[in-house]
């Protein structure tokens, strides 16, 4: 079947959000790592800063960024009509 | 119960499973009541074994099946919620449940490349694959290869890597069963190994996916409890705060000034330790003489009278290494291991220390020029850099390897939709989280405990978990007194990583039953992963290689008896491999990461994501991905006769991924652009599987 625009339209959103849940993804885990002992001289209660990434900001990080794609697309499947019906 | 509508099964599992963990926490607590009459520990252990293992087999038998989708895909029915602790459990392995506290113990700041390499990953199962293999609909991870590129030679390319990486995972929780099973019940480690067999199979011969899904969520729920509970204790008895993810970071402080004072001869902490390190440096120095001596000996040819001579010396003990060489390895081991006690420790928190040159250099000539304390600096900078390039390589591997392990992958096909399957990624992660965040406060606060309640105690009077633990394993705990003070110094414990969630329950004082939950959860822990491991296995066999090319037009009846058959066959050999104990076997696991990562990932991610992605760049890219992976690892590990000189920009070979992906990703692209474009049909099915729900949907779903 030939894809109406509006099906196009939905996947390049999906692409849009896909990149840029990826690119935080990659700021907390990436980045933050390379740049951990500058990082580290931020004291926050008592944790250097990287290292609390390490062990649970990046952490905290990665599944707000699952639940929200989760529940950006689930959303987007109505908007554009491509959802499945109720089981 | 099939004719429950979807919602109406969720409420009814959820209500079964409340009810279990109310049953399972009041049996515990009748336990402990026993314990305070008087039952002995060795019977605690033997009945959390068996209660446990009795369990799964009740659930395992109760939901035994003769359905092709429910014996592959539990049906395809399992709520997100369920599913994420399905695939809690099925993820986090002995290694993740016993290991990952005592990593981060043993190397601070450095271990947390497991934390976050085996987190990380979720995301990019969520973004690129979950929803799409679940839109996808059919039983294995071949499966879509085969379907997505076309003709055999893409879906054995996956059979075969699927197998590759599942049996050394699979090997290490079997091993990892034995050990616990031992320890629990006293008996021998092969018996263990074969007691805890049974205890796999039980949950999955019977039902296949559907009873390994039922049982994996009833042993999340056991191991979450018994790593929480002795945690939150813990913290409790150290800052008076029963979040210990929170609590910690005063703890960490703490830690890290007293780290300071043990690396600073001024103070009296320090002073003791300096006195301890220069026992330590002796022995090194001792060793490293006899170690001159004997190669001299074989140089002049004399080899064989010295061995004699040394041999002597040491009053023939049966033990004695049984030649030259061995006699070398084992000095050198000595004079490795003491002379690391004779340096200084490692702050908790820092990230990538260098190798401490520049200060050594001050502190043994404080008059240095210039030129060479630049020179010190330099070297600190380059250890430095190193460590950092390899943490970032073992942290991609491991999260894209996360993201192309088909035990995990396959439980995306088994919810009932991909809105559930997107869901279902969130709550796997956040079930994998609640141990994984709390993993690092556990080690902090164990390091504050054995700084200060056993650092400075007497030999005479140390606690109870200390020489209980040292008598039970000389590996896990071990404490001499080099400097003869009678007071312990950090310098003269040594600890192995086990150690710290195993005796994390005597530590914090609490009584044997909590001991022997922890173990339970432990097994638990390593059960599940092994049962999800196995389902893989057999199912790459029997479903793709007999089902899909051997026999197309095999009966229902005849497909579920060869996948069950296949399934006892490979958790034999599995756990005939397992009882050699084989070594390396932690490397073994780590390799299996960057193994997947190299052979699945580009095809999978390409498949879905580039339409013009073809037969001949699948099989490019998978075939250059994974042999560039394994020609990396058998170049620079020992084990496989490599060495580590032929690193490239000194990558360790358990992060061979890094090299192994970009290839693999090359090679599919070079492949697909050099040959024609797939099919209108294939082009069509990538649509397919990119839309939760098309008019002109095609019917994928297998049966």
């Amino acid at each position: 079947m030939q894809l109406s625009e509006r099906h196009l339209e939905y996947w390049r959103k999906n692409l849009r959000i896909t990149a840029i849940l990826l690119a935080i993804w990659f700021v907390v885990t990436f980045v933050v790592i390379f740049f951990a002992p500058q990082l580290n001289e931020i004291v926050i209660m008592g944790f250097p800063f990287a290292f609390y990434m390490g062990a649970q900001g990046s952490l905290i990080i990665y599944v707000l960024i699952i639940w929200f794609y989760a529940h950006r697309m689930n959303q987007l499947d109505k908007e554009y009509g491509v959802h499945e019906g109720e089981e | 119960m099939t004719a429950l509508t979807q919602s109406q099964f969720y409420q009814q599992l959820k209500k079964y499973y409340s009810f279990y963990t109310g049953g399972f926490i009041a049996f515990v607590i009748v336990l402990a009541i026993l314990e305070q009459m008087g039952l002995e520990p060795k019977y605690i252990g033997y009945i959390f074994l068996a209660a446990t293992i009795a369990l799964y087999a009740g659930i395992g038998i109760m939901s035994k099946t003769a359905d092709v989708s429910e014996y592959y895909v539990a049906g395809r029915r399992v709520p997100a919620l369920f599913n994420g602790m399905a695939t809690g459990a099925d993820w986090m392995s002995a290694a993740s449940f016993i290991g990952m506290a005592g990593t981060l113990y043993l190397t601070g700041y450095d271990g947390l490349a497991f934390i976050m390499g085996w987190t990380g990953g979720y995301v990019l199962v969520a973004l690129f694959l979950a929803p799409y293999l679940r839109k996808f609909g059919q039983f294995t991870i071949p499966d879509f290869l085969g379907s997505r590129y076309g003709g055999n030679l893409p879906r054995t390319i996956g059979v075969v890597a699927a197998i590759i990486c599942s049996f050394v995972y699979v090997v290490a929780q079997i091993y990892g069963v034995g050990i616990i099973t031992a320890r629990l019940t006293g008996l021998e480690f092969q018996i263990g190994v074969f007691v805890g067999l049974a205890g796999i199979l039980v949950c999955s011969f019977l039902g296949g996916m559907r009873a390994v899904t039922w049982t994996q969520v009833a042993q999340y729920i056991i191991l979450i409890l018994a790593y929480m509970i002795p945690v939150v204790w813990l913290s409790i008895n150290h800052t008076g705060n029963p979040i210990p993810q929170i609590a910690y970071g005063q703890v960490l402080q703490k830690v890290g000034e007293k780290e300071k004072e043990f690396n600073n001869p001024e103070t009296t902490l320090g002073a003791a330790e300096a006195s301890a390190r220069a026992a330590h440096k002796a022995k090194a120095d001792a060793l490293e003489a006899k170690i001159a001596a004997l190669d001299e000996a074989v140089a002049a040819g004399t080899g064989a009278a010295f061995y004699e001579a040394q041999r002597a010396e040491a009053g023939n003990p049966a033990d004695f290494p049984a030649n030259l060489d061995a006699l070398k390895e084992q000095w050198k081991k000595g004079a490795d291991g003491a002379k690391k006690a004779a340096g200084p420790v490692a702050a908790h928190a820092v990230a990538f220390s260098g190798k401490g040159a520049e200060a050594k250099l001050l502190k043994e000539n404080p008059n240095a020029t210039e030129a060479e304390i630049a020179a010190a600096r330099a070297e600190d900078e380059k250890a430095s850099n190193e460590k950092r390039r390899n943490f970032i390589a073992l942290v991609l591997c491991l999260m894209v390897g996360t993201a192309s392990l088909p035990h995990i992958l396959m439980r995306y096909y088994t919810t009932p939709s991909v809105r559930e399957a997107r869901k279902s990624v969130f709550w796997s992660l956040f079930f994998i989280f609640l141990l994984y965040f709390t993993a690092p406060a556990l080690a902090v606060l164990v390091k504050f405990d054995v700084y200060t309640n056993l650092v400075g105690s007497s030999f005479a009077s140390l606690p109870a978990w200390v020489a209980n633990w040292s008598a039970v394993d000389a590996t896990l705990m071990k404490i001499v007194d080099v400097n003869m003070d009678g007071i312990v110094q950090l310098a003269e414990i040594t600890i192995g990583g086990d150690l710290i969630v195993l005796a994390t329950p005597e530590i914090a004082g609490l009584p044997y039953v909590i001991s022997g939950m922890v173990a339970a959860g432990g097994l638990a822990a390593a059960l599940s992963t092994a049962d999800g491991l196995l389902l893989t296995i057999a199912n790459a066999l029997s479903h793709d290689v007999y089902y899909k090319m051997i026999d197309p037009h095999a009966s229902t009846v005849r497909r579920l008896a060869i996948s069950k058959g296949l399934l006892l066959v490979v958790a034999l050999v599995a756990a005939y491999t397992a009882s050699l104990k084989p070594g390396d076997i932690l490397f073994l696991v780590g390799a299996a990461f960057s193994l997947a990562a190299s052979a699945f990932f580009p095809a999978l991610v390409l498949g879905v994501f580039w339409k013009r992605a073809n037969y001949t760049g699948a099989v490019v890219g998978m075939l250059a991905g994974l042999g560039v992976c394994m020609y990396y690892m058998a170049m620079t590990y020992p084990f496989f006769g490599g060495v580590p000189a032929n690193e490239w920009f000194a990558i360790k070979p358990i992060a061979a991924g890094v090299f192994g992906m970009p290839i693999g990703f090359l090679g599919v692209i070079v492949g697909s652009l050099l040959t024609r474009a797939p099919s209108t049909e294939i082009q069509q099915l990538v649509d397919h599987v990119r839309y939760p729900s098309l008019e002109s949907d095609i019917e994928t779903r297998a049966t």
